[in-house]
């Protein structure tokens, strides 16, 4: 998996870093803890920063290297931070075949933002995503969680309409 | 007294289409008339019908609702479940009788055809309470093994059955779970499950545990018994959240009843069950990476021998199986091996989950003997394909697999005939694909997935397919080479032969199938510089029909290019001067075509 790397400044709080900590400990005793770890750590940031993999590393007693090659070696790990608003498109084969490639062509033509990346002002953000398992719906895209299913091209100047 | 239940489908698909919001809004209504006593409404796992969804089932009737929405409950209630008359306009009506209306699913064309084993709790219990599932005969095959037969007997009579695993390579399990049975309680040993689901667009594996989680975790347990584990793991995607609740559930209420933990049965054997989130790489389905990134490590291959049945997780004997495999071990050892061979053809016995996605009527998930030919599934079960298109292709074992042609339609489908034919079974995907799907563009497809997921061990997969997704991108951008054909046959059998794990060494299959069959595509493609299916962009132009077009000017107003133009040829019948594109400052985009009432505006 390919990976950018953040621009967007890294703004952890105090109550994140314990909340980080608690986790780390809980795993303690539990063989093949790094990836456990690395996902509660991704919902407690909504993401994994350099900062958040190197306070991992220390905790863990365990070389950076490794932290940061398990981090991207998995595509649900994001380096970066999700827009507000935060799109993403399936391209898994039941959607592909359906169209789903036109959709996000769309998309990134309507907010002029290519796929797999996030706006400047961290608003908007772009993914192409695989399965997400509403198959019998494809095409289908989700923003913030939200499934829409079954769209045409022509339906995503009304559906991003809805999210200002 | 309850006298109705109401099923509603609380699968991911049903679920996306807001079902749980549907039985939030029912139980409310409920309430308000005063029926809450007398139904009960229960959620369930997926039904197979997704593509209708969200559906519902009332019962005893059977009356089978689709395409529900929120505000339609208010008048299933009031007219349905107060009054006894269902709501017609929302019964579920196959297309070919639209006159007769199912009143039980059996009926349907949908279901009629198929054999539900691994299937045959979803949709039907509710997968959040292990009463449900005891009712239905669970946990029973657990309690037989343990007290009826001796673990010898357990591997013997799956190695009767004939069972293969389900998640792709068809290897026998019986034999597998044999490899591991050596030295029982002299050495540490682990059962796994094979949850991560990789190809993308099926759903087979999601939708079992969905509607049927127990019947998972109790073959778990017996494949403990069978080769001398007392520790399960479940290796689940993430991107999964339903199906991990219900797993983290039924876990729970597993444990509660005594059927996990120690001295399961007072028989003093032990077995508990955790589980491992997978966080969306495709080759950690392969079981050698799957065991690594269980560990906790890059989830990369590792070469076998020596197999997991030797060597596995954290070093121990492992008996790995997928999902699908697990969900028919409790009905064989309850029904016995020979009924289980009773269904299929002669190598491949039982049935098989195929999700049923792309260009067919009914997507969903159906559940067939082996040995049903593509036809029953794709014109019978699946509806067909929609809008009046024409069959092209299938495609089954996902980006590992190949394309099956509308020539091999009345191919039964088992593991032995798809691999003679280029494909293979794979865990189940089945994706259809009509006359507008490009073959060309549907092999970049899968080779951009393997590229992006190849992990980079080893380099004929890493820098094989990368060049084999080179030469199909020159082909589509329109700069193709006879020769190219040749080149690519060549690199596929390369990397097929000399890639560490079966992400590579099937890698190249989805090429080579597609020059196989549609090799006439790739030539017009390369020679002719088109794209008969009107996808390849660089290969196709927007035109206009001068004759046809009205001149109303929507395309050019939308136009990001501003390259439509109005003619001075006004049609014949018309008032306003057509318009026509300017092929050099087109962009392709489409928007011009979606705009246009008359449909005036075509691809060349
Ligand atoms: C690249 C690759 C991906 C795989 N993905 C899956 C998968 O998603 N699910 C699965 O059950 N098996 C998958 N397999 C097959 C597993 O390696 C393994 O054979 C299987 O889980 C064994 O279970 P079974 O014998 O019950 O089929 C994959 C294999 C390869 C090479
Ligand atoms: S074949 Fe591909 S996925 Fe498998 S080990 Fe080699 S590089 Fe990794
Ligand atoms: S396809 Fe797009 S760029 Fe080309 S003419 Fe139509 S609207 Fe304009
Ligand atoms: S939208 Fe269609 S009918 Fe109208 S001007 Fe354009 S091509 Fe002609
Ligand atoms: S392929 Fe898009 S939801 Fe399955
Ligand atoms: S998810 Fe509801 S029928 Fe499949």
């Amino acid at each position: 998996m390919k990976k950018n790397l953040t621009t967007v400044m890294f703004r952890g709080t105090k109550e994140q870093e314990e909340q980080l900590y608690a986790v780390i400990e809980k795993y303690r005793e539990t063989p093949g803890a790094l990836m456990p770890i690395l996902q509660e750590a991704q919902e407690i940031y909504g993401y994994l920063p350099i900062e958040v993999q190197r306070m991992i590393a220390l905790r863990m007693g365990i070389s950076m290297e490794e932290v940061y090659g398990v981090a991207t070696f998995y595509s649900q790990f994001v380096l970066n931070p999700k827009g507000e608003i935060a799109i993403a498109v399936c391209l898994g084969t039941a959607c592909y075949v359906k169209g789903s490639g036109e959709i996000l062509d769309k998309i990134t033509q309507i907010l002029g933002l290519p796929a797999g990346s996030t706006t400047s002002d961290g608003k908007y953000s772009l993914e192409a995503t695989r399965c997400i398992g509403a198959c019998g719906l494809a095409p289908v895209l989700t923003i913030n969680n939200e499934v829409y299913g079954r769209l045409v091209p022509s339906d995503m100047e009304g559906i991003l309409a809805k999210y200002k | 007294m309850i006298r109705s239940h109401v099923l509603i489908c609380g699968g991911t698909g049903c679920t996306s289409s807001n079902s749980l919001k549907i039985q939030e809004a029912m139980n409310n209504e409920l309430t308000a008339m005063g029926l809450e006593n007398e139904v009960k409404v229960v959620v369930t796992g997926c039904f197979g019908l997704c593509a209708l969804g969200p559906i519902m089932i009332v019962y005893p009737e059977g009356t089978f609702y689709s395409n529900v929405t929120i505000a339609d409950v208010h008048e299933i209630v009031e007219e349905h479940l107060l009054k006894g008359r269902p709501v017609e306009r929302l019964v579920y009506h196959e297309e070919n009788e639209s006159k007769h209306h199912a009143t039980s699913l059996s009926e349907t064309t949908f279901y009629k055809k198929q054999k539900r084993i691994a299937l045959r709790n979803c949709g039907v219990i509710n997968p959040e309470n292990i009463d449900e599932y005891i009712a239905m005969d669970g946990y029973q095959a657990l309690g037989k093994v343990l007290t009826e037969m001796t673990p010898d007997d357990v591997i013997q009579t799956i190695l009767d059955s004939g069972l293969r695993g389900r998640g792709g390579g068809g290897f026998p399990t019986g034999l597998k779970w044999k490899f591991a049975s050596g030295n029982r309680g002299g050495i540490k040993k682990f059962v796994a499950c094979n949850a991560d689901e990789g190809d993308p667009g099926a759903f087979m594996d999601r939708s079992i545990l969905e509607g049927d989680p127990h019947a998972v975790l109790e073959a778990m347990a017996i494949a403990g018994y069978a080769i001398g584990a007392d520790e399960g793991y479940i290796y689940v995607r993430a991107e999964y959240p339903i199906a991990i609740k219900r797993l983290e559930i039924a876990i729970k209420q597993a444990r509660e009843y005594g059927l996990l933990g120690t001295d399961i049965f007072g028989t003093g054997f032990n077995f508990d069950i955790q589980l491992r989130f997978g966080a969306g790489a495709f080759v950690c389905g392969e079981e050698t990476a799957l065991m690594t990134s269980i560990e906790g490590n890059r989830g990369e291959p590792r070469p076998r021998p020596p197999f997991p049945a030797v060597k596995g997780l954290f070093g121990q004997p492992t008996v790995l199986n997928n999902v699908e495999t697990y969900a028919n071990i409790c009905q064989i050892i309850l029904n016995g091996a020979d009924w289980f061979k009773t269904m299929g053809t002669e190598k491949s016995k039982g049935t098989k989950v195929f999700a049923l996605g792309g260009k067919i009527t009914n997507t969903g998930l159906v559940e067939v003997p082996m040995g049903t030919t593509l036809r029953e599934v794709i014109e019978e079960i699946g509806g067909g394909i929609p809008n009046g298109k024409k069959f092209k292709a299938a495609q089954t074992g996902g980006p590992s697999g190949g394309c099956i042609p509308a020539s091999l339609i009345d191919t039964p489908i088992d593991y032995d005939n798809l691999i003679a034919i280029g494909s293979m079974m794979g865990s189940g995907g089945l994706i259809v694909m009509d006359e507008d799907t490009c073959m060309v563009d549907l092999a970049r497809f899968f080779l951009d997935f393997t590229v992006d997921e190849s992990c980079g061990k080893c380099t004929p997969c890493r820098v094989g397919t990368r060049r084999l997704l080179e030469i199909l991108d020159k082909i589509i951008a329109g700069n193709g080479e006879l020769e190219d054909l040749d080149r690519m046959e060549e690199l596929a059998n390369y990397i097929k032969s000399a890639s560490l794990c079966g992400l590579g060494q099937t890698a190249p299959n989805p090429v080579l199938s597609t020059i196989r069959y549609f090799r006439d595509e790739y030539v017009t493609h390369i020679v002719d510089k088109k794209c008969p299916a009107g996808v390849c962009k660089n290969l196709l132009q927007f035109k206009i029909d001068l004759d046809k077009c009205i001149g109303c000017g929507m395309c050019a107003k939308n136009c990001p290019a501003d390259a439509i133009i109005r003619t001075d040829y006004i049609a014949p019948g018309h008032k306003l001067a057509s318009f026509e594109i300017d092929p050099k400052k087109c962009v392709k985009c489409g928007a011009c075509m979606e705009k246009c009432k008359p449909h005036a505006i075509y691809k060349d």
